[in-house]
């Protein structure tokens, strides 16, 4: 009989991790690559040096980022896929504000502090459009989301095409790169910022505690759960939705904020490079437990780094990273849910 | 048809739902089943409408043992069910809801169908349009419309699940007629029950379970008082009647209109007064439900105004209402009233005025526990309130309530509980009335309206009556009323009404 | 603009909306049956993507649309299989599967970047063809485009006039119901998705082998038109009919904004190439805002006339979904 123990929970999981790995092999054995030496660079890639294992933090900073802030839409039952444009859009107001003060004689913490924050306002702003399209206008919060990313999209292009070009020609390298002095300091020699490390660790920590502790985290679990009950015992279901969304949004868009002016120094087409998208799965794969959501989100990150090489060095596609995590999370349900049909037949 | 079970039983995890049930109905016979809430009836007649299987025992129609896999294989061996809630398609039309499931070529010849209606509705004077949709029937039409479905798939045996919840008087009169002409002509009719009244006036036999077992059987004349120790396993006191206190105005409502997509209402005049309960009678989706979300500021009204304590609070939200001492008790407890997935240590500090940011953990824990226990609720403050059964999900929506409440309004407060409940949780909203809080609820129970209300409204597709004192007012009355009859009898002058 | 160019302008809308109308009946088909089948957008490129290889590497044009029916039929599985047997989040495992499925179609697909491959020839119907305007418009296409007029008219008539049909909307409406009435609920549910997910794969090789023909990894231009197709699907009220209506009008608004751009200097390309997706949007608004409490509210305090016709023109264009949308069946 099965028990719901936690080493069998745990037994399930790594089946489901071993059958993703043994299905992402057989798709390489399918393609003719070799799947050991296709691990090994992945695995290299990404921890191969300190450079590299510097860059899987980068990626880290922007994928826990927005993962904490969907924790917090999940939890209010939303499925906040509008976090891609959110990303963004917070991305947008940060170039939009540094474009602005770079030529002033204010000191440049003050500017990054202000970019940082307008990027956070930008995303916030963002997200309560899907969210007041899902409140007010009956519009389900995937396709509302959906096209506002698409919207996002062509506004990043429109931007870095037109009124922000680079003088001379405007290219998909994207707008003119910000003086050194105006990108977050980082560990010398490297990319990573500390800067962006605190606030990203910052950001879990608070999230962690707000959905664990107070009446904020209760009252949105209630929403989520069964928003109509919630109605009924005197919660505010509507604001509580909105703020959930804002919520997000602020956390998506610092991500946002973090991509410019810690790692591009510019607005480029590509800004959000699908951490939105990876966010959710991440979320998912955790099952909505804050707790996890740093290692996973680290692993993932990994992943992504360590993939980069794959086109070079074994004229590999990279996407297979994003196969493996999709593979990931989809057999992590497909084995819960497995489980769950066991432990009821027993 | 000649039905026989012999020694049925059915677990439930460690619930044994049936233990050893023998029954034999003859053909044409109108076989009752008497018993209270989870007495293991509805097992039963799952078992035999293949819904469900038994764990063991055996089934047996005209002396040849069949077994049953599906509600589908039941009616091919001539077993019929109508369920509670009639198991139908409320957005498709009448015609297509009768025509589904009957095998037949690829286009249905919706001709012939529509004429084999039209000529089996007319055989027992069912006057239903097989063009119009079934989400415009009454229940009452709806059980009408199963019924013929069931006797075109030639079913001989017709299993009835509480038939006589929510129709109106002539519509259970007309009921009952089929049913008897029905057994006259050689079908068995099994008609599952926990009111005695009905049982009385129509059965030809009945048989009581209570937990679980077959504990007795009784041919008429029926000895009701014999049955009813039969049905609980004890005495039961339903409590005395308390007069109705006159306090000051609660909530008065003065020309109020409401609008449905069925109906309008208009020039409702009421005034619900401190400590006294008032019960609204109706078919389900006369207006009672619109009328009593009204109430609690959840719709709006198209017209008039609302006041509460002397407040005028029109078209103001349900949480300015439910500030100003209302509260309202949703007939779907797990999907409007509770929350699942979390506990009820998390539902009582929900319910309670937030104090800080962070929940003090032991505080709640320590509040739920007390709760649990004035509320008499069988489960921990660690519960899921989805692990919890009926009633006690009832008992826990009772308990959430806040203190003092002027105003609390219940839809359907007792649907599925055993009786024990039923009682208790009278008790505690009796309780609530005597500390000065008015109660109005719904319910299509006609007994359990006259038996705890003060003042009754009835409503009939969009009218409303002016209020009927309890005490004056019988069931029969009520039933016809419910079903749009004698209204020309009632001073209408306070509620006048369009249509 | 002359006749003559609006009348190959319309025929090329007609052409262009022909997988989108695939999707969307298959979606259509599954959602009527209960479930949502989210993984549309990754399906299609995935499906277009595997039709192109098998055509290019066996030059045999029919494998590859059968090709890319069997990978939406399998992708369509798989969310049957979590979603009815293992009772998981249909949403959740919809998005996923729209993920790898992207994914992987730019992780095998490599190999076939920009390759020049097959294409589906055009087929004018002799005699039809040659009628002055309808001809042109109706009967000068590829067989997918014909298949696209055969199938909307053929799930129509499944749903409201079989038998079978009225099932499937059973299923989807009150699964007990159907259940008592014999039908195997969880078995046709699979069938339908399946179905449905053979449906939305042909759209991928209508795409690969005629509509934009060839691969080109992500720049094929197929990301987001699953998403457009799930959202005509809502649109369309789950009706055939209805949701044809909508891939129809908006092949024929991407057309109107190719047409308009020239004259439109001060737009830039990039705003109307989106343009569809606030539109969709809008649509969504339309269709849904009915149900929103507020608008409830505020018809309420309207005067009586305005309300009425309000309330008259939002219950028109409101859809509702079939009641057991996503609700797993389980006989008690």
């Amino acid at each position: 009989m099965l028990k719901n123990n936690r080493w069998i929970n745990l037994a399930f999981q790594l089946a489901a991790l071993l059958l993703a790995v043994i299905f992402t092999t057989l798709i390489l054995l399918a393609a003719g690559a070799p799947p050991l030496e296709a691990y090994k660079n992945i695995l290299m890639g990404a921890f191969g040096s300190l450079d590299n294992f510097a860059n899987v933090l980068v990626a880290w900073v922007p994928l826990l980022l927005t993962t904490a802030g969907l924790l917090i839409t999940f939890s209010a039952g939303l499925w906040n896929i509008g976090v891609e444009g959110q990303i963004m859009l917070g991305a947008i107001f940060t170039t939009w504000v540094m474009r602005l003060l770079q030529d002033t004689t204010m000191p440049p913490a003050l500017i990054l502090t202000l970019a940082i924050l307008a990027g956070m306002v930008g995303g916030a702003l963002w997200a309560m459009l899907a969210g007041a399209l899902k409140t007010f206008g009956g519009v389900n919060e995937i396709f509302g989301g959906l096209g506002l990313n698409f919207v996002a999209t062509a506004l990043t292009l429109w931007l870095i095409f037109g009124p922000w070009k680079r003088p001379g020609v405007a290219s998909m390298s994207g707008t003119v790169p910000f003086d050194d002095r105006l990108s977050l300091t980082v560990f010398t020699g490297l990319r990573l910022s500390p800067w962006a490390l605190v606030i990203a660790v910052a950001a879990i920590v608070v999230v962690y505690l707000l959905l664990q502790g107070t009446y904020f985290g209760l009252r949105l679990k209630a929403v989520g759960r069964n928003a109509r009950a919630a109605f009924l015992l005197g919660i505010p279901t509507w604001q509580y939705m909105m703020m959930s969304f804002a919520l997000c949004g602020l956390f998506a868009g610092a991500a946002g904020a973090m991509q410019v002016v810690a790692v591009y120094h510019r607005l480029i087409p590509s800004i959000s490079s699908g951490y939105g998208y990876l966010g959710l799965i991440v979320a998912m794969l955790v099952n909505y437990q804050a707790l996890w959501a740093a290692p996973v989100a680290l692993f993932y990150a990994a992943l992504n780094i360590g993939s980069i090489q794959l086109p070079i060095v074994l004229k590999l596609d990279s996407s297979l990273s994003g196969v493996l995590q999709g593979m990931l999370v989809l057999f992590v349900v497909l084995v819960e849910g497995a489980r769950q049909q066991l432990m009821k037949k027993s | 048809m000649n039905v026989e079970l012999r020694n049925i039983h059915k677990h439930f995890g460690k619930v044994h739902a049936n233990n050893d049930i023998h029954l034999n109905i003859p053909a044409g016979t109108i076989q009752g089943i008497l018993g209270e809430n989870g007495a293991g009836k509805s097992t039963l007649m799952k078992i035999l409408s293949g819904f469900i299987q038994a764990d063991s025992g055996e089934i047996l129609l005209d002396n040849q043992p069949v077994i049953i896999h599906s509600p589908a294989d039941a009616i091919h061996h001539g077993v019929g069910m109508l369920h509670q809630d009639p198991l139908d398609f409320p957005p498709m039309r009448v015609l297509d809801n009768f025509l589904l499931g009957r095998a037949g070529g690829l286009f249905p010849d919706r001709k012939t169908v529509a004429r084999d209606f039209t000529r089996l509705a007319a055989q027992f004077d069912f006057s239903l349009d097989p063009d119009s949709y079934v989400d415009s029937l009454t229940v009452g039409e709806r059980q009408q419309l199963e019924i013929l479905r069931l006797l075109w798939l030639g079913a001989r045996v017709l299993i009835l699940d509480e038939p006589t919840t929510g129709i109106s008087a002539s519509q259970k009169e007309k009921l009952f007629e089929t049913l008897r002409k029905l057994a006259g002509q050689g079908m068995s009719i099994i008609f599952v029950s926990h009111k005695l009244e009905d049982v009385e006036s129509l059965c030809g036999a009945v048989a009581v379970l209570q937990a679980g077992k077959l504990v007795g059987e009784a041919r008429p004349p029926f000895p009701t008082k014999k049955l009813v120790e039969m049905m609980f396993g004890r005495e039961i006191s339903l409590g005395a009647r308390q007069a109705a206190s006159s306090g000051r105005s609660v909530l008065e409502l003065r020309g109020v209109a409401l609008e449905d997509i069925r109906f309008q209402m208009s020039g409702i005049d009421l005034d619900v007064r401190a400590g006294e309960v008032i019960g609204l009678a109706g078919m389900e989706g006369s207006g009672q439900g619109a009328f009593i979300r009204a109430c609690a500021g959840l719709t709006r009204p198209v017209g008039g105004r609302v006041v509460l304590n002397g407040r005028d609070l029109t078209g103001k939200s349900y949480h300015v209402f439910k500030h100003g001492g209302v509260s309202f008790l949703p007939a779907s407890r797990l999907e409007e009233g509770l929350v699942p997935g979390l506990s009820l240590t998390e539902h009582f500090v929900l319910a309670e005025e937030t104090r800080g940011i962070f929940i003090d953990r032991t505080a709640g824990h320590k509040l739920a526990e007390g709760r649990i226990k004035a509320f008499n609720i069988r489960g921990t403050p660690a519960s899921p309130v989805e692990s919890l059964s009926g009633g006690n999900q009832q008992r826990a929506l009772l308990a959430l309530l806040k203190s003092p409440l002027s105003l609390v309004l219940l839809e359907h407060p007792t649907r599925g509980l055993d009786i024990e409940s039923v009682i208790y949780i009278w008790s505690k909203l009796k309780e609530r009335c005597k500390q000065g809080a008015a109660i109005v609820f719904i319910s299509s129970d006609l007994e359990e309206v006259l038996q705890y209300s003060d003042r009754v409204l009835v409503f009939f597709s969009g009218k409303v009556s002016k209020p009927l004192e309890a005490s004056k007012t019988t069931v029969e009355q009520l039933g016809n009323l419910i079903g749009g009859k004698d209204w020309e009898s009632l001073d209408l002058e306070k509620a006048h009404v369009k249509k | 603009m002359d006749t003559q160019t609006l009348i190959i302008g319309l025929a090329g809308v007609l052409f262009a909306a022909a997988p989108i109308v695939f999707a969307v009946l298959g979606e259509t088909l599954s959602e009527r049956a209960g479930v949502i089948n989210l993984s549309m957008n990754g399906s299609i490129i995935l499906s277009a993507m595997g039709g192109f290889a098998v055509a290019y590497k066996t030059d045999n044009i029919f494998l590859g649309f059968l090709t890319g029916m069997a990978i939406g039929a399998a992708v369509a599985l798989i969310v049957a299989f979590a979603s009815i047997t293992l009772k998981q989040s249909q949403v959740a495992v919809g998005f996923v599967l729209t993920l790898v499925s992207r994914d992987l179609s730019y992780f095998l697909g490599n190999p076939f970047m920009g390759q020049p491959g097959p294409r589906l020839s055009s087929l004018s119907i002799p005699g039809l063809a040659d009628i002055p305007f309808i001809g042109p418009l109706l009967f000068k296409h590829d067989l997918m485009t014909y298949f696209s007029f055969l199938f909307i008219f053929l799930a129509w008539a499944w749903i409201f006039r079989t038998r079978p049909g009225l099932m499937l909307q059973g299923i989807g409406e009150r699964p007990a119901a159907a259940f008592v009435r014999g039908a195997n609920v969880n078995r046709l549910r699979y069938f339908y998705t399946v179905l449905g997910g053979a449906l939305i794969g042909l759209a991928g090789p209508t795409y690969s082998l005629s509509v934009k023909a060839g691969w080109n990894g992500t720049i094929s231009g197929l990301d987001g038109i699953g998403w457009i197709a799930l959202s005509i699907t809502i649109f369309g009220g789950w009706n055939p009919l209805r949701a044809a209506f909508g891939a129809y009008l908006f092949a024929l608004l991407q057309w109107l904004g190719l047409v308009l751009q020239p004259s439109l200097p001060g737009i830039p390309s990039q705003v109307l190439q989106v343009a569809p997706f606030p539109l969709m949007i809008l649509t969504l608004l339309f269709v849904n805002i009915g149900n929103a409490e507020w608008v409830e509210r505020t018809l309420a305090a309207m005067p009586e006339p305005t309300r009425r016709v309000t309330a008259k023109v939002l219950r028109a264009l409101r859809a509702s979904p079939p009641a057991a949308l996503g609700v797993p069946f389980e006989r008690d």
